[in-house]
């Protein structure tokens, strides 16, 4: 006998992601999530992305980690709320996860959330987590191929940052490879170079995350 | 590395519907898979027969159907099959193209006896 389902696999976390969705629309908080391997620089790419927007937004943070909270006890001693989620081994970050977290922050005084990933260049892409902009990080020293062998990260992102960049002419890195690679797989992203050690590149994409949280929440 | 979630997905949506039709056992379930996705099919197989243990579904078959990529040209209105990873239709080498098939995500259907 032929039973005919016809069912997404991950059903459940696309119906508890829109849920989420719904929950910050109401609040009018914009979420972003960043993405990238450990070691890309995503925590130091959020805390200097908090001092360029805390004067417009106020801001809250979700630190996914395997383990421990050093990146939430970072982020903490900014005065900015921070939720480290341990996910106990897991390689990526689900809906309901940020769903269960959401009450420990204040919506309604929140304008911005955001979402530092499990590094990893793999997992986390799958899993949509209601958030309204993706920002996926690829340091220099992991090298230029990193787009073409993990296609799924950057072709789903809303922009992607090379980070590291201070460090270009130490490494072996063609960047025209990257960005041509990600123009073709995913050609509405934008491809922003930055430095979080020399602050390079940080206001041009400060001011497009402005833009495009100003976009959702009004403000 | 997250294919037990993934598993565990699968006998979410199966074992109810499978107990719905009063049947003894699961055979084989059918998935269709994106070539865009990065599932594993050995890996799914693998946490399958942990997770399923105990279950109707113990000893069920995973059978992956992958869907290839195809897209339509906005340009010169190509309509079929492209390449893995190569975003440009083939016809005329336009990137003005929208993706029909390949992200696939899916139990398809089961059988049973």
């Amino acid at each position: 006998m032929e039973i005919k389902i016809v069912k997404q696999i991950l059903e459940w976390n696309e119906d508890v992601s829109r849920q989420v969705t719904e929950e910050l629309d109401k609040n009018r908080v914009c979420l972003i999530n960043v993405m990238g391997s450990p070691g890309a620089g995503k925590t130091s790419l959020i805390t200097e992305l908090i001092n360029r927007l805390r004067d417009s937004y106020s801001i809250g943070v979700i630190e996914g980690d395997i383990a421990g909270q050093i990146d939430a006890d970072r982020i903490a001693t900014m005065g900015i709320p921070a939720v480290q989620l341990q996910t106990d081994g897991a390689c990526h970050i689900e809906a309901m996860s940020i769903q269960n977290i959401l009450p420990m922050f204040d919506l309604e005084s929140l304008d911005v959330i955001f979402v530092e990933n499990i590094g990893n260049l793999v997992c986390p892409a799958e899993f949509n987590i209601g958030e309204d902009l993706r920002i996926s990080l690829l340091s220099v020293p992991e090298g230029d191929d990193k787009v073409e062998k993990y296609p799924l990260m950057f072709e789903t992102t809303d922009a992607l940052v090379i980070n590291k960049y201070d460090m270009i002419k130490y490494f072996n890195f063609d960047e025209n490879r990257v960005i041509s690679r990600e123009n073709e797989a995913n050609p509405d992203a934008p491809v922003f170079r930055v430095s979080t050690v020399t602050g390079e590149g940080l206001d041009g994409l400060t001011g497009w995350i402005r833009e495009r949280i100003s976009n959702k929440i009004g403000k | 590395m997250h294919e037990l979630v993934i598993v565990e997905g699968i006998l979410d949506a199966v074992l109810p519907e499978v107990k719905k039709h009063n049947v003894k056992k699961v055979i084989s379930i059918k998935l269709k898979i994106g070539e865009l996705s990065g599932v594993i099919p050995e890996c799914i197989d693998y946490y399958f027969d942990i997770a399923s243990k105990g279950t109707l579904a113990e000893g069920a078959k995973i059978v992956v159907e992958k869907v290839p990529v195809s897209i339509s040209c906005r340009d010169c209105g190509y309509n079929g099959e492209i390449p893995r990873r190569s975003y440009r239709c083939p016809e005329c080498g336009s990137r003005n193209i929208r993706i029909e098939s390949g992200r696939e995500y899916f139990i398809d259907s089961v059988e049973a006896e």
